[in-house]
């Protein structure tokens, strides 16, 4: 172990002679913490969309006589899409064309009159016009997203408005009441008061006319009892079906938490693995390699130096990007042990992988770009969600990131930030088997590259 | 016991013969150079007399003394100051005052004043001063150079053999190989030629002129090295 203390001190002299690497060791997780954190921060940015409000002031809905709530149309749409006002059609089309906006809304001056008009005899076809400029095709999806989602929302609070009207006539129909139209008010009897009068005269008729009596005496309660099963199915018309959400596994924590494991995770990836392989590859390039294991170093002590420095590296860039990451989103300072357990693990299993990388290669430069080509796709297919590829591809992805330690590392730092992430033994037991089985493989590649 | 002896060494590389049965022994303070074209095995011999690969078969042994080791390319890192290198591999030798064994050094190549350069600004011939420091730190009773002046201009060369030759003079058993057979001629007290593997020659400069002259007369009078060439292509190689 003498000789890992000489190395590794020789290492970081090494790396302290090279600014640019070592900047870029600093910058790097510095540049990542500000870059995730800022985007966690800010929020997607929200599309500019003209919006011009034709229906005249004081218009209120009002469905089957009652109004609806005072809804602030103008506010409700503004704060999904960034509104730029316009006073005019000419103006809106004007901006949707010159690109100032991306689309134009136009509530028309009858919108509310023909929403009216949906809960009388002659209902009418409400419209909303929108103007679209499709050249940006993210931006565009966006926008389509957000008007239907808008409309969706409001054509629910009508048809749940429509739909009570609705059962309000059925319940009139049943159980009689007061009918309110063109000012007059007129009564309505129902079923059940008719059924009722039917079977309190039926005694009184003569014998050969209860028959026919009893015949609409039994229509009236049929009528009566299958009108009532339909008002509830009428209240279901309006949104026929509800979201019943039950988590059933993959306890997931904040999207935001979620984001930090994976910058964090990918630096540490980085650095680690470019580090490891290339610190490696540097014995050989600089012919050094031969002259350590002659009895200076074993092979075995040559690695676990390198482990070392790539843990150590890992550990402070990570924790310095962790900490940047503090100042955007509030990660809890008493889970830091926590960290400091899943950054180590997952240190040491990326320092065995550069390792095996940086063994099997000579020159510094191959080695670098072949760590950077396993590890870039590695980490994005680390990130592909289940459903999102057909299963036999998901299953081959799964199997195929399980050989590496990026994901496993990923699951152990995303659960040492936040209690609602997943368990860290698993990830940590799965850390330490691709550790041992990298340091054999890296062992295996310096025996066999060791020849002269 | 010679300080390192080598009987019968046979190396193989997949179906091909590095070395065939070639062996060497060298005594204390004896300069001795291993010469033959690419390709003949020089590298792959001391690679294995330095115990860094193995022999498929034959022996080699050393009473015991450590066997310095100074490859063709200079072995040590070009970011790290001159006392930089020498001093992380006497700490490595495990010396028990490594900083006095890196004076030592120092004075013996002749750069003290260049101790805080870095190695990668040093010429070749200055890095080859540091690589040969660096071989001498273990004390060796045996220093093996590979092809140690390959890339040298020649006062670079003269100052590199008068080192070397100096070392031989405190007793150090030296063997360098080269392919510079005039090299070979000037500074080995004994020569061994290798050819594909095979030993073909093994004496003095003279008695390799003398079978040169025996073997391939015709060119006998000519250059040593063309006489040299002419005796190679008589052995069939």
């Amino acid at each position: 172990m003498r000789g890992v203390r000489w190395l590794l001190l020789k290492d970081l002299q090494i790396l302290r002679r090279s600014p640019l690497q070592a900047v870029l060791l600093v910058a790097y997780p510095i540049l990542i913490a500000v870059l995730v954190g800022f985007a966690i921060s800010r929020g997607p940015e929200d599309p500019r969309v003209a919006f011009l409000n034709e229906v005249p002031q004081n218009t209120r809905i009002d469905v089957g006589g009652q109004e609806l709530p005072k809804a602030n149309v103008r506010e409700q749409i503004c704060e999904r899409v960034e509104c730029v006002f316009v006073h005019s059609r000419e103006e809106a089309r004007a901006k949707v064309e010159s690109g100032d906006v991306l689309a134009a809304l136009i509530l028309p001056a009858d919108l509310v009159d023909k929403i009216n008009s949906l809960s009388t005899l002659t209902p009418g076809v409400p419209e909303v016009e929108v103007l679209v400029n499709e050249e940006n095709a993210v931006k565009a999806e966006l926008v389509d997203d957000r008007i239907t989602s808008l409309l969706a929302q409001a054509n629910l609070r009508i048809a749940r408005r429509i739909g009570s009207e609705g059962s309000r006539y059925l319940g009139l129909i049943v159980d009689g009441g007061q009918f309110h139209v063109l000012g007059e008010t007129i009564p309505i009897l129902g079923l059940r008061a008719s059924a009722r009068i039917l079977q309190a005269v039926l005694p009184a008729l003569p014998r050969s006319l209860r028959p026919a009596l009893e015949e609409v005496n039994e229509f009236a309660s049929q009528a009566r009892d299958n009108l009532d099963v339909a008002k509830p199915l009428i209240d279901r018309l309006a949104q026929p079906i509800e979201v019943d959400k039950v988590v059933v596994g993959g306890a997931s924590p904040p999207l935001e938490i979620f984001a930090i494991a994976v910058a964090a995770t990918l630096t540490l990836a980085f650095v680690v693995v470019l580090l490891v392989a290339g610190s490696l590859a540097l014995e050989r390039e600089e012919n050094a390699f031969p002259r350590l294991t002659r009895g200076l170093v074993s092979g075995g002590g040559l690695l676990a130096e390198k482990v070392l420095l790539g843990i150590a590296v890992g550990l402070a860039v990570t924790l310095l990007m962790l900490f940047g990451m503090r100042i955007f989103v509030p990660l809890e300072l008493g889970r830091v042990w926590l960290w400091l357990l899943a950054i180590l693990f997952a240190g040491a299993a990326l320092a065995a992988a550069g390792a095996a990388l940086g063994a099997a290669a000579r020159e510094v430069r191959a080695v670098s770009l072949l760590a950077f080509m396993v590890t870039l796709p590695i980490a994005f297919l680390s990130l592909v969600p289940s459903g999102a590829v057909s299963p036999a591809v998901f299953d081959a992805i799964r199997y195929l990131t399980a050989l590496f330690p990026f994901k496993p590392g990923l699951e152990a730092i995303t659960a040492a930030l936040d209690a609602a992430g997943p368990g860290l033994g698993g990830p940590l037991l799965h850390l330490t088997i691709l550790a041992v089985a990298y340091a054999a493989i890296a062992r295996l590649a310096l025996r066999r590259f060791a020849t002269v | 016991m010679p300080p390192v002896e080598a009987k019968d060494v046979v190396k193989r590389f997949g179906s091909r013969e590095a070395l065939r049965g070639v062996s060497l022994k060298a005594a204390a303070g004896e300069l001795v150079a291993v010469i033959g074209p690419n390709g003949a095995g020089k590298t792959t011999l001391l690679s294995i007399l330095a115990g860094i690969a193995k022999p498929d078969e034959g022996q080699v042994n050393s009473d015991g003394g450590a066997v310095g080791w100074i490859p063709q390319q200079a072995a040590l890192y070009r970011r790290l100051t001159v006392e930089e290198n020498l001093l992380l591999f006497a700490r490595l030798e495990g010396h028990p005052n490594p900083r006095a064994s890196v004076e030592e050094m120092l004075g013996l190549t002749g750069l003290a004043e260049r101790r805080g350069e870095i190695v990668a600004r040093l010429s070749g011939g200055n890095q080859q001063r540091i690589n040969i420091a660096i071989g001498l730190l273990s004390r060796p009773a045996v220093l093996l150079l590979d092809e140690p002046s390959v890339g040298l201009d020649p006062r670079q060369r003269a100052r590199l053999w008068e080192f070397v030759s100096g070392l031989a003079g405190r007793g150090t058993t030296v063997i360098f190989s080269t392919h510079d057979i005039q090299e070979a001629e000037r500074y080995g007290g004994r020569v061994l030629v290798l050819a594909d593997g095979e030993s073909l020659f093994d004496g003095s400069a003279g008695e390799l002129r003398e079978a040169v002259r025996r073997e391939a007369p015709e060119d006998a009078d000519r250059d040593f090295e063309t006489a040299f060439v002419a005796y190679l292509r008589h052995r069939g190689h």
